[in-house]
């Protein structure tokens, strides 16, 4: 055959050996994805992917062409600066991942791709300087120009974004602090400002273009900020799963301007998974994205919030609640945020066994944005063992619920508000809730009659069927597993 | 025009993955049970931490005694790592915990 003699392993270029490392990496990132989408797979389909992207980064630090642009001393020095780097950064990821808790995954998870999307960046901004200073640059590669510019520019946004992501999910920052008058407003002059420069450095400006380009960097950083501010509350999910398919994209982009195909295999399909994941995010929420990105939700929920007058609520004690769990045939909980903030997952998974074994049936009724992510409450209660069967997602959950007899709200609040369905002036109206009202009997647990996070009042409190339990979850439901002991 | 058709020729390849992969992107994901779009998005999330090779690139394109370029490169390669190693291994940790039912 033609062409294969070439290839002989007397002479074989390392080039080669890292096209296939390279084929077989983009192979366990497909693979992988696929797998993570089912629960029997998905740890091994991670695995997969772990594997392949070790090959990738070792392949590229042994065999990729530029490690041996410079000889001796010189090239020991750039290989000590990289282990260290990758030591710094492997030491302090495994340890980061290793200690946070189950609760706080969401913003780890912001973190990470925050720092994905800033090694993006500083990527950009080195590739700028060396093409400015090699004097690559001419007409022609305006190509490569704008490619550099908008991976700056994406993976910037991504940094400071998923940054500010994580401050709010930690509480470090209360999202009203950070909002400016006509927010969107400034937003939109920003973005045509960095669009303007991002065209006039590519075809106009010659020279400058380095420090233009710093000025750009400066800028998308503050944009990034800018453009998580106005966002808050049940919508952070959406806009950490955004940022993730950006930093898909700016890795895709980077791809190209190396002709790394890897880059560019890996980085489109985050690109592309992350946008349909974004999409199924919103569709949960019955919102869509420009909805959720522009950030009318917080002022429209401030607008319509409305007294919910002189109604009562009932509540119920510790002993009652036990009985009535004890001696029902059926149970199902809707656990929410507050079952993560009180980390009561496990407790509940102790008042669950104890049920069971007394006969009742548990089941839990997951809905699809409860907690601060998308199947947040799945991790947390997988952590505490439930066995995912048991939970159900927002169509089933809403059939078990019909015919249950209990159905105990730990923590949740919009997510089983009557209001989506029949109040047409809420904000969250036409968003699918799960109907704990058709239950026999509703318990909500509560620390106290503040409205949700989305800041809405909530009419099932006052609901003729609803009991309050008030306190800490993982207290009450601590409580909760005693009285039924004794009983 | 004529240059359009030149582009479309030069990049033929490049633009087909280009187009499969976004398809392979949407198909891959598109029946996800709720129960993994968090580890689903943590798992994305550590794949997109493939930037690290274009970091590790840059680090060795830097002459020597340019230090920006050098320092540049080397925070982006602890950013790098941070991103896939505690993407993946946070990742693994979520999925650890699904597990079915013994009976």
């Amino acid at each position: 055959m033609l062409g294969v003699c070439d290839i002989s392993s007397k002479n074989m270029s390392p080039i080669y050996l890292l096209d296939l490392l390279y084929l077989i990496a983009a192979i366990t990132f497909v693979v992988g994805l696929k797998m993570l989408s089912h629960p029997d797979s998905a740890r091994r389909g991670n695995q997969l992917a772990a594997v392949g992207m070790a090959l990738a980064v070792l392949g590229t630090i042994l065999l990729h062409p530029s490690a041996d642009r410079d000889f001796g001393d010189v090239r020991t020095f750039k290989l000590l600066l990289l282990y260290a780097a990758l030591a710094i950064g492997g030491l302090i990821g495994w340890m980061a991942a290793y200690r946070v808790k189950m609760t706080s995954m969401p913003q780890m998870v912001s973190l990470f791709n925050g720092l994905g999307g800033g090694c993006a960046a500083l990527l950009a901004v080195a590739e700028l300087k060396i093409q400015y200073a090699t004097g690559v640059h001419h007409a022609g590669s305006a190509g490569a120009l704008i490619l550099i510019l908008f991976t700056m520019f994406f993976g910037s946004v991504s940094f400071t974004g998923s940054m500010l992501a994580f401050a709010k999910l930690e509480d470090l920052v209360k999202d009203s602090a950070i909002t400016l008058p006509r927010h969107s407003v400034v937003n939109m002059v920003l973005l045509a400002g960095i669009l303007a420069l991002i065209g006039y450095i590519t075809f106009g400006s010659g020279p400058n273009g380095l420090m233009l380009g710093m000025i750009l960097f400066g800028v998308a950083l503050v944009y990034g900020f800018m453009f998580v501010a106005p966002i808050g509350g049940a919508d952070m999910p959406v806009v950490i799963s955004v940022l993730n398919s950006f930093t898909g994209l700016t890795a895709a982009a980077a791809g190209i301007i190396y002709d790394n195909l890897i880059m560019l295999v890996g980085g489109i399909l985050v690109g592309a998974s992350g946008t349909i994941l974004t999409i199924l995010m919103c569709k949960a929420m019955n919102r869509s994205i420009m909805n959720v990105l522009v950030g009318s939700f917080g002022a429209a929920a401030a607008a319509s919030t409305k007294t919910a007058g002189n109604q009562t609520v009932r509540e119920i004690s510790l002993t009652d609640t036990a009985v009535l769990l004890n001696y029902s045939g059926s149970v199902v909980i809707v656990p929410g945020y507050g079952l993560a903030v009180a980390q009561a997952q496990k407790i509940c998974k102790e008042l669950d066994d104890l049920l069971e074994s007394n006969g009742v049936e548990v089941r839990y009724a997951i809905h699809p944005v409860a907690g601060r992510m998308p199947g947040h409450m799945n991790v947390l209660l997988a952590e505490a063992d439930v066995p995912y069967p048991k939970l159900f997602d927002l169509e089933e959950a809403n059939e078990i619920l019909a015919k249950a007899d209990v159905a105990i709200v730990v923590g949740a609040n919009d997510v089983v508000n009557p209001a989506a369905k029949d109040d047409p002036s809420s904000p969250i109206y036409g968003m699918p809730v799960l109907e704990v009202w058709e239950a026999k009997n509703v318990i909500v647990m509560k620390r106290s009659m503040k409205s949700g996070y989305a800041g809405i009042e909530n009419d099932l409190f006052y609901h003729p069927k609803t009991k309050m339990l008030f306190g800490d979850a993982k207290d009450t439901l601590q409580k909760l597993v005693s009285e039924v002991k004794a009983l | 025009m004529n240059s359009f058709f030149a582009f479309i020729h030069e990049n033929l390849m490049l633009i087909y993955l280009l187009i499969f992969s976004i398809l392979l992107g949407i198909e891959v994901i598109s029946k996800v049970p709720a129960v993994l779009h968090t580890p689903l998005m943590s798992g994305a999330n550590a794949i997109h931490g493939v930037v690290l090779v274009g970091a590790i690139i840059v680090l060795f394109n830097a002459r020597s005694t340019d230090y920006v370029s050098l320092g540049l490169g080397f925070v982006a390669v602890v950013f790098g790592t941070l991103n896939v190693v505690g993407g993946f291994a946070v990742t693994d940790r979520m999925l650890e915990m699904f597990k079915k039912k013994k009976k």
